[in-house]
């Protein structure tokens, strides 16, 4: 028992001894400061802004920043929707994949523009070497930078008085890209690499089986033939089977992984190399680099709450932002761990299957979860992945005990603000802060004030569309899906569980997460598009809300601190602001979750 | 002094800048990986693949199905066959999750029926609860290693069909056993498929 | 202070409630509900309601006839109980506007064509004075319109606007020449000049503000609203999602969608902040109209807001911190004067003296000394009065002149006529101001006797109220003309935070400018027309009712009473009306939590029956535990009416223990309240069948 609590709290402890030296830096680049990888990267920072004749003074007010997030963004969709559809006539295709239909190219596209990474298909076998490579990791660098840009903006918002301008989009993005993301995952990677990750230019390999496999002539594995290999024959019961094929070879996927993985970890993407993404043994091979790859999805998020603290000159803000954050993590991950741990009767059968802990298993709910990771590892994973906007697995959610799949879905539910995705979770969390500092501050008797800016109609009303933005994505994606009776034909499982399915997937495309209960077969063009169109809504229209609060707060003057200004760094508020965020999730979801995983978790209890 | 940067169009940047990262992050950025990757780990980069006298005997890191009672058993699989071809164009297995509720009925059965065949295969363990592991459908589908619970648990039976002493079992058991990362992360486990090959002497 | 009286009676008064209650179903009207998102939702939900019942009775129905008409009843009466709560509180506010109207009457007016031919009136109706125009009032007559007295003096009955019945002195030139038309002038006659036109005089105004005719909404208030109804628009999300899941799940579980219309309507009226939304308007009216019973009527509610974030108060020193009059408290003789000879010499100076400050001179010196008042009327006598200019008054009898001043004005006269001023002196002179006295020199026949030690008097109690405001985080600037080491003094006594000694308008302005520019929000008061500049441009301007036209226009508020220290009550009034937003939204949307715990399981109990885990309150049936929440929903406004009138308690504490205190009482009360209530309501529904 203490070996798992240690374990638990040691990666909580590692993550944040991470995060804080990193957010430091994070903010160092920003500013434009000097740092110890300046003599490195600064020519190659030069190198683009050169190019592009930025110049780096520049100011753009909130619309041209705005103008230039959706261009860019705009830029990466068309050029993902064409690669993928026509992946199939191109180079770099060692495994001859075909074009993607455009629906599912489509929603693929936006799912990686979004910082989404929702996956409708399965990498391995619908992807191409130079799909993963021009598509989805380029894409993986800029949405992530996109969000950290934007942060930032905002960060400028309240940080300057009386002004207009909120920095430079492009150049954000080349500091955010250059300084940050390439060298922590060049290293990343090489570690993924030396863990056993694959990375080369090969499409594929096939191996032998120690056990050939006899299938049926309509295609069915056949459990209790006998295969004379010799003779290729298939028989049962001493009958030899007509038509029935002996399968003698396992398929090895192969290709640059690592790159990859490692971007899709530290960016909070989440899209993972192969279908079952980091549940698989090529793509996470073991406990190391379980480790990193899990310790990265939480890095940059938190890091980036000492870099708000840091930037704003007002560290014990950042702190409190990031407590805030940190106590709903560690009381979402209790929930999963006692869960997931105690598995369910159905698992148990009377006792007649061992779902206990101790030195030589980790007993519970092993559906869906890796050996080598256990019960902690999937735990921890999968309040990490859902708490970030990450949305990578490393066991299937959809074999989650209701009650643990609920954590994850409430995670998601909440508007992707408990770190959330790097840059966005921390604007999302703002916005809330700025709900939370509105209701606060008239409970005192105050016009609410942020960082010594008044906060008026016009925050209030962009910071409402923010934090709602997620909630309104869902309701109205699941609600619109559910009406639909063709639906239930996409569906694993039944029942409630068949609901949480459905619910899932538009949580996790609400709250621009992108993982799944995979149970789900989500590539058909209803799910396609309207999944497609839940992500984008829930990731520009809140981008837009920021820039125009971070715009309208800049040209404010700063309120001075008093005994009267209500603080926004002790305890009290960090209480009010979990309170907030916990309400609008609950409010808007109790109705769903109690049809889904509540229902679920009470039948069962029945 | 004052520079007047002439200021081309947001689209004209947008495309620009966006190809210039196409070029850094999608084509300079994994082909300096791959490279140092290829240089440095030259088996782990090229998928851990176990290869005896020019055989390739499976990668070390994929999971397969064996219902042979002198085999080791793994995680459980939903064994595919229909999604990948060799270069012959004969198929080739692959897996995936199950992606049931671990509270659904199906489960229920479906873990009862395992339960009833890992039993039936060795009725001197009838007493003794299975570990979870045994009759659970891992993550990945291609789960490669077991607890070291269930592999004890097998040992018995294996033992038996090679003619071993249980004692024997374990010390291959121990060798193909991976601990955790600095003892504390993840979890110890068993190796399927190199007890296997051991056990019939390929390694 | 007709209106405080009034004001305590008015949940009592049976009529005030009878047209509350007519304004209630007048109000129903779409038009004016639509100005309130909120309750426009509950508005078409009964609607929608009403309508559903009456397609029941054509077999169209999806829940019985009975529980829709009940829905809808209940839903008709949360409507109601809202409009109640705006009538009511605006009921207080149209008896006072009533008040005024009655005092507002078209009165002829004696136009003049100038100051210098009084006697070529005409007469003229008051609706038709023009700015500008002059007119003469004389004794018992009405002044006809707002304006500034030119020529004459009058004593003036204000109580008409101000309840005040004690009349006041309206003169020509100096800060009380304003004269408010409506009001009476009792003695004497004035010219008076015209300065607003009928309709948009002074008392027009006020009538339009006490009424709330004019009231426009806050920007506060409209961020709230903002957030309801956003609040509202997920809600109706919820509930429409709802129905679809609720169809998919039935669907899967091959049974009939168990979720009725109905149901759901009732679900989103609970849901919907309706408890916030139905009293949000009566809290702005209670809150103005709570101004206006401390007698301080405001420009615009905006005002009212900001001066609950004002963290500054300029205050005058005389009046507000001191007692208005300074006391003459020592007499300290120099250079080997007798005493009783300097107590003599101040006497005399001071019996012609008839301010409080001169007869506190005479007063001393009899205590002290044992002398008298003499008659002086035997001797040649005539006094010197007090001028700006010599800064000095005296007495000059039987060729003996004695004079008491500033040190600085006596100093220059003594040195003048050959005199001496000594070291001696200089010294005492500011010893005392370093006490925060004020010193007055007295010199017999150009020989410096000695000084009058006059002292300011700290009112009781100041020191506790600032240090109350400093709790609160707000500033106090002392703003005197006095020295700035008497002034120092004075404030280290009182416990103001800082002050501006020898203050000038340009003073104030600059020092209020400074303060903006570092972030702060500034309130003064001011009379006089030189205050009027700095009025202008703090953020909380109070105007005294007492002072000048241009100081009136210039602030955002004029206070009735004409009182220094108002300031303080204005500031509390601000924040509670804020707080008491603030603390009802908490309450509101905590009580929702108990609603769902009381509808959802009422809704898919048939559906999943291990729900009725949920079902935490032990209702007794579904449509009970549907019935009992909308009822809750429906009772609660009535319940809080009382408060959103008073507003929440307010104490000065910091904003860290007065924002846990109200999370405690309305956030987790709000939690608490309706598990309690709903189940009390539950248990009496079905105590008498009901459901």
């Amino acid at each position: 028992m203490a070996s798992i609590i240690l374990e638990y709290g040691l990666y909580l402890v590692i993550l944040v001894a991470l995060g804080i030296p990193l957010g430091g830096y994070i903010e160092r680049v920003m500013a434009g400061e000097h740092t110890f990888l300046s003599r490195v990267c600064d020519p190659v920072e030069n190198g683009i802004t050169r190019v592009l004749k930025i110049d780096r003074e520049e100011e753009m007010d909130w619309k041209q920043y705005l103008k230039s997030v959706l261009a860019f963004s705009v830029c990466g969709l068309v050029f993902l929707f064409l690669l993928l559809m026509t992946q199939g006539f191109l180079a770099g295709n060692p495994q001859g994949v075909k074009g993607m239909r455009w629906d599912l190219a489509f929603n693929t596209a936006v799912s990686f523009v979004t910082n989404t990474n929702w996956q409708a298909y399965s990498g391995e076998s619908q992807l191409s070497d130079l799909t993963q490579m021009l598509g989805m990791t380029v894409q993986n660098f800029v949405s992530a930078g996109t969000g950290i840009a934007v942060l930032f903006a905002l960060i400028r918002g309240f940080n300057k008085v009386k002004e207009k301008g909120l920095g430079s989009f492009w150049v954000d993005v080349t500091r955010v890209i250059v300084h940050v993301l390439l060298p922590l995952n060049l290293v990343l990677a090489l570690a993924l690499i030396g863990g056993g990750v694959v990375q080369n230019l090969k499409g594929g390999e096939t191996v032998d089986l120690l056990e050939p496999i006899a299938v049926s002539a309509d295609g069915n594995v056949m459990d209790n033939a006998v295969i004379d290999q010799n003779a290729g024959t298939v028989s049962v019961n001493g009958k030899t089977v007509a038509g029935a094929t002996i399968v003698t070879q396992e398929f090895v996927p192969m290709g640059p992984g690592a790159s990859q993985i490692a971007i899709k970890q530290t960016g909070t993407n989440g899209g993972g190399f192969m279908g079952v993404n980091s549940a698989h043994p090529l793509e996470n091979p073991s406990s190391f680099t379980n480790s990193l790859e899990m310790l990265s999805i939480l890095l940059i998020p938190v890091a980036l709450c000492f870099s708000f603290g840091r930037a704003v000159k007002n560290k014990k803000q950042g702190i409190a932002i990031f407590c805030a954050m940190f106590i709903c993590l560690c009381v979402a991950l209790a929930a999963l761990a006692v869960n997931e741990q105690l598995g369910t009767p159905e698992l148990a059968q009377n006792g007649s299957v061992d779902l206990s802990w101790s030195a030589e298993q980790c007993g519970g709910n092993m559906e869906g979860k890796e050996a080598r990771f256990g019960i902690v590892s999937s735990s921890t994973w999968a309040a990490f992945t859902t708490a970030a906007s990450n949305g990578s697995v490393n066991a299937m959610h959809d074999s989650l005990t209701p009650l643990g799949g609920m954590v994850t879905m409430l995670l998601m539910q909440l508007g992707e603000v408990i770190f959330g995705g790097v840059g966005c979770g921390l604007y999302g969390m703002l916005a809330f802060a700025i709900l939370t500092v509105f209701i606060a501050g008239l409970m005192v008797g105050r016009t609410p004030e942020f960082l010594g800016k008044k906060i008026e109609p016009y925050e209030m009303k962009w910071a409402v569309l923010v934090c709602l933005a997620t909630p309104i994505a869902i309701l109205a994606g699941s609600g619109i899906a559910m009406s639909i009776p063709g639906v239930v034909d996409s569906l694993t499982n039944s029942g409630a569980h068949g609901f949480s399915e459905i619910l899932y997937a538009y949580s996790s495309c609400g709250g621009n997460n992108g993982s799944a209960f995979a149970g789900l077969a989500a590539n058909t063009p209803f799910f396609n598009i309207t999944l497609g169109m839940v992500m984008l809504f829930a990731r520009f229209l809140p981008i837009a809300g920021i820039l125009a609060i971070s715009g309208n707060l800049v040209q404010k003057k700063r309120i001075a601190v008093t005994a009267g200004t209500l603080s926004t760094t002790n305890g009290t508020f960090v209480f009010l602001l979990i309170l907030i965020v916990l309400l609008i999730g609950a409010l808007s979801f109790f109705p769903a979750l109690s049809l889904g995983p509540l229902a679920e978790f009470f039948s069962q209890m029945m | 002094m004052q520079v007047r940067i002439k200021k081309s169009g947001t689209w004209t940047r947008a495309i620009v800048f966006y190809l210039m990262l196409t070029m850094i992050c999608g084509v300079i950025y994994p082909l300096v990986v791959t490279g140092l990757g290829q240089l440095l780990f030259k088996d782990q980069a090229n998928g851990s693949i176990i290869e005896v006298n020019g055989k390739k005997y499976g990668s070390a890191l994929l999971g397969q199905q064996y219902t042979d009672n002198a085999h080791m058993w793994g995680r459980i699989m939903n064994v595919d066959t229909h999604t990948y071809k060799n270069k012959e164009g004969k198929a080739v297995m692959y897996a995936a999750p199950s992606n049931l509720s671990p509270a659904s009925d199906e489960t229920a059965a479906l873990v009862a029926q395992r339960v009833a065949k890992i039993k039936a295969a060795d009725p001197d363990q009838k007493e003794t609860a299975i570990p979870v592991d045994l009759v659970t459908c891992s993550g990945s589908g291609l789960d490669p290693g077991i607890s070291v619970a269930a592999a004890n648990y097998q040992v018995p039976r294996i033992a038996k069909a090679h003619h071993l002493s249980e004692a024997q079992v374990k010390t291959i058991i121990t060798q193909c056993t991976s601990g955790k990362f600095l003892g504390i992360f993840g979890e110890r486990t068993v190796n399927v498929l190199k007890v296997n090959l051991m056990l019939d002497g390929i390694l | 202070m007709a209106y405080h009286e009034k004001s305590k009676r008015v949940l009592a008064d049976k009529k005030m409630i009878g047209r509350a209650v007519k304004d209630s179903f007048i109000k129903l009207n779409p038009r004016v509900q639509f100005a309130n998102p909120v309750m426009f939702l509950v508005y078409v939900s009964a609607i929608l309601t009403t309508g559903l019942w009456v397609c029941s009775w054509f077999g169209i129905q999806d829940a019985s006839g009975a529980y829709t008409l009940a829905i809808a009843v209940i839903l008709w009466f949360t409507v109601i109980f809202a409009n109640f709560a705006e009538a009511i509180a605006e009921g207080r506010g149209k008896a006072q506007a009533d008040a005024l109207r009655s005092a507002k009457k078209d009165v002829d007016a004696h136009r003049i064509p100038s100051a210098e031919q009084k006697d070529a009136i005409t007469v003229v109706s008051s609706v038709a004075l023009k700015k500008g125009d002059l007119v003469i009032v004389k004794a018992g007559e009405i002044i006809p319109g707002d304006g500034d007295v030119i020529d004459g003096a009058a004593s003036v009955d204000e109580s008409a606007i101000t309840g005040e019945s004690a009349p006041v002195i309206r003169e020509s030139g100096g800060d009380r020449s304003a004269v408010t038309g409506g009001t009476t002038v009792l003695s004497d006659w004035i010219v008076v000049c015209i300065t607003s036109e009928a309709g948009e005089s002074f008392m027009d105004k006020m009538i339009a503000m006490v009424e709330g005719a004019a009231r426009k909404k806050t920007p506060n208030e409209i961020a709230l609203q903002i957030f309801l109804v956003a609040l509202s628009i997920i809600f109706i999300l919820v509930t429409l999602s709802l129905y679809s899941y609720s169809l998919f799940s039935a669907r899967q579980a091959g049974i009939a969608n168990p979720t009725s219309v109905t149901t759901l309507v009732a679900l989103l009226v609970c849901l919907a902040p309706t408890t916030i939304g139905a009293l949000l308007s009566s809290i702005g009216i209670a809150g103005m109209s709570r101004l206006n019973q401390a007698n301080v009527l405001a420009m615009s509610g905006r005002a009212i807001e900001a001066a609950g974030d004002v963290d500054i108060l300029m205050l005058d020193k005389t009046g507000t911190i001191t007692l208005g009059n300074r006391q003459a408290d020592d007499f300290i003789p120099v250079d080997g004067t007798d005493p009783r000879e300097l107590a003599d010499a101040a006497q005399l100076s001071s019996l012609a003296d008839e301010t409080p400050e001169g007869r506190s001179v005479v007063v001393l010196a009899k205590e002290r000394y044992g002398l008298r008042g003499r008659n002086l009327e035997e001797k040649q006598v005539s006094f010197v009065p007090f001028t700006a200019k010599t800064r000095m008054s005296g007495v000059d009898y039987d060729g003996i002149a004695i004079r008491k001043g500033a040190a600085d004005s006596v100093k220059k006269y003594v040195l003048d006529n050959g005199g001496t001023y000594s070291k001696a002196c200089e010294d005492a002179v500011l010893e005392v101001s370093n006490k925060g006295g004020t010193p007055l020199v007295v010199a017999k026949d150009f020989k410096v006797l000695g000084i009058i030690y006059l002292k300011d008097i700290i009112k009781d109690g100041v020191q506790e109220k600032f240090a109350d405001l400093r709790k609160m985080g707000i500033k106090t600037i002392m703003i005197t003309g006095d020295n700035p080491v008497t002034a120092a003094a004075i404030a280290a006594e009182a416990g103001v935070d800082d002050f501006l000694a020898q203050s000038t308008p340009e003073g104030k302005l600059t020092m209020i400018r400074d303060f903006q520019k570092k972030g702060h929000l500034v309130a003064m008061t001011g009379d006089g027309t030189n205050d009027a500049p700095a009025l202008a441009q703090a953020d909380v301007a109070v105007a005294m009712n007492t002072g000048t036209q241009a100081a009136k226009e210039a602030g955002n508020m004029v206070d009735l009473d004409s009182s220094p220290t108002k300031l303080i009550d204005i500031v509390r009034i601000g924040k509670q009306l804020l707080m008491t937003r603030g603390s009802l939204t908490t309450f509101s949307i905590a009580n929702d939590v108990a609603k769902y715990f009381a509808i959802i399981p009422a809704l898919f109990l048939g559906l999943y029956p291990g729900l009725s885990a949920l079902n935490i309150m032990g209702l007794s049936s579904p449509q009970s535990a549907v019935l009992s929440a909308i009822i809750y929903n429906a009772l609660i406004i009535v319940a809080l009416i009382p408060l959103a009138l008073k507003g929440v308690a307010y104490r000065e504490v910091p904003a860290g223990k007065l924002l846990s205190r109200n999370l405690l009482i309305y956030g987790l009360g709000g939690l608490a309240a309706p598990f309690v209530f709903i189940k009390l309501i539950d248990m009496l529904l079905t105590a008498f069948g009901l459901a």
